[in-house]
């Protein structure tokens, strides 16, 4: 079977890869490209440890074929630090102990990336309704709902 | 930053109680910590396993000549690849397991592995195995208790009696065993009472639901040597049970632990591990297995589905005098439900003087059930605190009241056999009562629940070692799997051991050649025992290095003493040898500085939790919202505060899960028809409010630290505190969980037929 030449930004980086035309975007981020961060919990688009921002929008790595992202930029939960400085979410998930396993980790902060990148200063509603696709099952939610809005707050002390 | 609050209640403590990063925080912050998916070697093959559509069926025969054929393919394995326990003279146990890794003469639930291929694609694989011919001679089958005792239904293992009945059965049965716990006088005690409540309840099989699916790598070597990578909740035992299965000595194997996507008890044992194996020694290659969710759904242990009668009886003044119940788990393939668990735990909080609790563990065709979260117990305080609400309601006494009257204490006598040490259950009462949740007024539809819960903390064996490093700082190494921030608790008591700034502690999780012997990260235990080890290795790294100090004084040991990471001579003639100095004079002192400790963990503590829900029941859909929730859990004494808490409220939201959403719906075919995230709803970001903790500190005296387990109790409160708000917002005992929105409104109109709602 011939494979599919494709050509993307990934996290700020001209990527080509090759894949089959069934293959899903989250199989050549793992697979093609080498980026593991991105999690397979489902399959299904149901968990939500897939995401990544493709061209601006939240999407489940695991519900687009590769092929798709052709000329397309995807950022991964690899590109959301610049270089070893961490995105503000990064920082408060770790002080605010907002992980356990750690698993799920990826899928939030990359969905709550997309959300503060929109709505800078969310409200606990707006935060919890924007997280409703990732499913953690360690934490009850609690500290990340925190980690989130402490890392707004830095929005805040920004701007 | 707000969200972190220094901790002030263990003022005589550096470290312990403080809330640093945890030290692998950064590789999951960033996608580079690697899960048991990530593994990637050179060379590797991809694995996909065939499993059983049907619920009960006779293998006639297995073809896999096409399959061999196809692109990419390189081995397949069976049944017949792997030795036959039973023929050696294995136990029971062993015999279970390796039949549920890979089936041989016959399918015992949806989802039990038949054969597995490697190719050099995932996809190849998928192929080759769906091409593979099986020969299925259908069986009946049996999916509740009820069916499974039914006179004349199948019977899942011919053979099968059931233990500890009188007078011994003559026929075969789907009842594997019976569990008593009896004191007292049960008659007596009920004809004491002036109020008796007996319900009947019953929930369905949930699922651990950890978002990381099972996943192992395995690389045989031409030796027999074989090296596994997989996420596990012990690496030891993972060795030791593919040991079993494939018929080797367990040192032919080295497991390396990747990191655990949770587990929550799912991960305690193996599925996939063996089929990796066999397929790399028959290839030479590499082998990886990912499952897909809907393989962990049907082919991974569930909870167990439940019927449980609970009939309690009470004075007018609120003294409990007797417990009886009759409970029914669901081991599902085979033996091994928790109910002997769930009739230990079920009313540990409360000095009954008068019990009978059995417990039968029946056979059905649904996956053969794992741990989940102090395995057994949520269920049996489900109906046990239902009835004791009913009771309060009844007597018109406030639930907290009823608690405290009747709570055990320290020297109260556990149905088990032992007698309490010190114990933080009425502490977590008073914590509750105390608290403005439990006085906030309630408005229309709404209800307000109490439940308490208890659970065991096994000990049993840890090994630690650490090290000096040239620079003074020190490596911890252990064997627990860190599930959720074992490394922080590890670092923060070695740290205040040591009495050196945390960051100069390095945890690392060895594998099963680097680090002596560990039992599972399991039943509350790896901060506890592990801990125990870690703190025993950094004091005899402390003695030796006051022993090198002494030497290097030309005065005796006891002329030397360690204060905060250095050693100082008593009468001060000496400037204080810190340990990054006398890590640099190692070579003059007697070479490197190490030690290792290895234990069966002592002072085992007990763990109690009391919650409090506040619910709004809607009267047009029946979805229950849960406004507020309120959990007090004695920790003993809470190392990393914020992981403690983390602990508590993920119990919880497991917990609210299993009372709202959480089920396997099977069909009549016996095939589970909901198996996808979708379809099995746990619970989301916008379904919770945020889960309030109060962290009880009663410490735990056999304990260096005072640590008790915390990471299970938290989940044996929640269904009925749950349930109970529920019937304090509608005026309807629900006995059938999942409480879910049709399930309520049925409730809501028998009761306004003139039923009572149940």
């Amino acid at each position: 079977m011939s494979r599919t030449h494709v050509t993307c930004t990934i996290n700020g980086d001209e990527v080509e890869f090759l894949c089959e035309d069934d293959t899903t975007l989250l199989d050549a981020l793992r697979d093609e490209v080498g980026l593991t961060g991105s999690k397979e919990g489902c399959g299904t688009g149901d968990c939500g440890a897939c995401s990544v921002i493709l061209d601006g929008a939240l999407t489940c790595a695991c519900l687009v074929f590769a092929p798709e992202v052709d000329g397309g930029t995807v950022v991964t939960v690899e590109g959301i630090a610049d270089g070893n400085q961490l995105h503000p979410l990064q920082q408060t998930f770790l002080e605010g102990a907002a992980l356990q396993c750690g698993v799920c980790t990826p899928g939030f902060l990359v969905a709550a990336k997309a959300l503060l990148d929109e709505n800078p200063h969310p409200t606990e509603t707006e935060v919890r309704y924007a997280l409703a696709g990732n499913l953690c099952r360690c934490t009850g939610y609690d500290k990340i709902i925190r980690a989130v809005l402490a890392a707004a707050d830095y929005n805040g002390s920004e701007g | 930053m707000a969200i972190i609050e220094q901790d002030t209640t263990n003022p005589g403590f550096k470290w312990i109680g403080t809330r640093p990063i945890r030290p692998d925080g950064y590789e999951k912050v960033t996608g580079k910590a690697r899960f048991g998916a990530d593994m990637m070697l050179p060379g590797q093959l991809e694995g996909a396993v065939l499993r059983s559509p049907h619920a009960h069926a006779r293998i006639v025969s297995i073809d896999t000549s096409e399959a061999e054929t196809m692109p990419g393919v390189k081995a397949i394995v069976t049944g017949a690849d792997f030795p036959d326990l039973k023929e050696a003279g294995a136990g029971a146990a062993d015999v279970d397991l390796a039949v549920n890794i890979i089936a041989r003469d016959k399918v015992l639930y949806e989802g039990h592995v038949v054969a597995a291929v490697a190719a050099d694609t995932r996809k190849q694989a998928q192929a080759a195995s769906k091409a593979i011919k099986v020969d299925y001679e259908v069986l009946p089958h049996v999916l509740t208790v009820d069916q499974a005792m039914a006179p004349g239904a199948p019977i899942l293992h011919p053979g099968t009696r059931t233990k500890n009945v009188e007078p011994a059965p003559e026929e075969d049965s789907n009842v594997v065993s019976r569990v008593v716990q009896q004191l007292g006088d049960i008659d007596a005690g009920l004809a004491a009472a002036d109020v008796i409540v007996e319900r009947t309840f019953t929930t369905k099989p949930v699922h651990q639901g950890y978002i990381e699916p099972h996943a192992a790598v395995a690389d045989a070597l031409p030796s027999g040597r074989v090296h596994v990578w997989c996420s596990s909740q012990g690496h030891f035992a993972m060795r030791t049970m593919t040991s079993t299965v494939l018929g080797c000595d367990p040192t032919r194997i080295k497991v390396t632990p990747a990191e655990i996507g949770g587990g929550f008890g799912g991960k305690l044992v193996i599925y996939l591990e063996p089929l990796a194996a066999r397929l790399s020694q028959k290839t030479g290659r590499p082998v990886r297995i990912v499952m897909n969710r809907d393989e962990v759904f049907k082919g991974t242990g569930p909870a167990s589905g439940t019927k449980i009668t609970v009939k309690i009886g009470a004075t007018n003044d609120g003294k409990l005098t007797a417990c009886k119940s009759e409970l029914f788990y669901e081991a599902g393939a085979f033996a091994g439900s928790p109910v002997g668990a769930a009739t230990m735990t079920m009313i540990a909080p409360y000095q009954f003087e008068n019990l009978l609790l059995e417990g039968y563990d029946v056979l059905v065709n649904k996956p053969k059930v794992a741990a989940y979260r102090a395995p057994g117990a949520p269920m049996a305080a489900y109906a046990v605190e239902s009835v004791i609400d009913e009771i309060c309601q009844k007597i018109g006494m406030d639930p907290i009241e009823l608690r405290l009257k009747n709570a055990s204490v320290e020297g109260s006598q556990a149905a088990y056999g032992p007698k309490f040490p010190k114990i933080g259950y009425v502490e977590t009462l008073e914590a509750i009562k105390n608290h403005p949740n439990y006085q906030i007024p309630l408005g229309p539809n709404q209800g307000r629940g109490v439940a308490s819960g208890f659970w065991f903390n096994a000990g049993m064996n840890s090994s630690a070692t650490v090290h000096l490093n040239e620079d003074g700082n020190v490596t911890v190494v252990v064997g627990s799997p860190d599930i959720g921030g074992s490394r922080a608790s590890m670092a923060l008591m070695a740290a205040e051991t040591f009495g050196i700034d945390v960051a100069r502690v390095q945890p690392f999780i060895g594998d099963t050649e680097t680090v002596g012997f560990n039992d599972v990260t399991g039943g509350s235990r790896t901060t506890l025992a592990t801990g125990q080890a870690v703190t025993e290795a950094c004091e005899k790294v402390k003695a030796d290095l006051m022993a090198r100090a002494a030497k290097t004084w030309n005065c005796d040991v006891s002329e030397v003493e360690w204060v905060d990471g250095q050693v100082q001579k008593l009468d001060g003639s000496e400037p204080p040898l810190s340990m990054a100095k006398l890590a640099r004079g190692w070579g003059r002192t007697g070479g490197p500085v190490s030690a290792t400790a290895s234990l069966n963990a002592r002072g085992v503590g007990s763990a109690f939790s009391t919650q409090v829900c506040d619910v709004e029941v809607d009267p047009e859909t029946g979805v229950v919202r849960v406004l507020r929730y309120l959990t007090a859990q004695d920790a003993g004494r809470a190392i990393h505060p914020s992981y403690v808490e983390g602990q508590f409220q993920g119990g919880v939201v497991q917990g609210i899960g299993w009372a709202l959403n959480e089920e396997y719906v099977h069909t009549e075919k016996g095939t589970m028809d909901n198996p996808s995230f979708l379809d099995y709803r746990i619970p989301v970001a916008s379904d919770l409010p945020m889960i309030d903790t109060i962290i009880v500190e009663v410490p735990n005296p056999g304990h260096p630290w005072g640590v008790r387990g915390v990471g299970e109790v938290g989940i044996v409160p929640p269904l009925a505190a749950v349930a109970n708000a529920v019937s304090n917002a509608t005026g309807c005992r629900l006995t059938d969980l999942p409480m879910s929105p049709m399930r309520v409104l049925d409730a809501l109109n028998q009761k306004s037929n003139g039923g009572n709602g149940h």
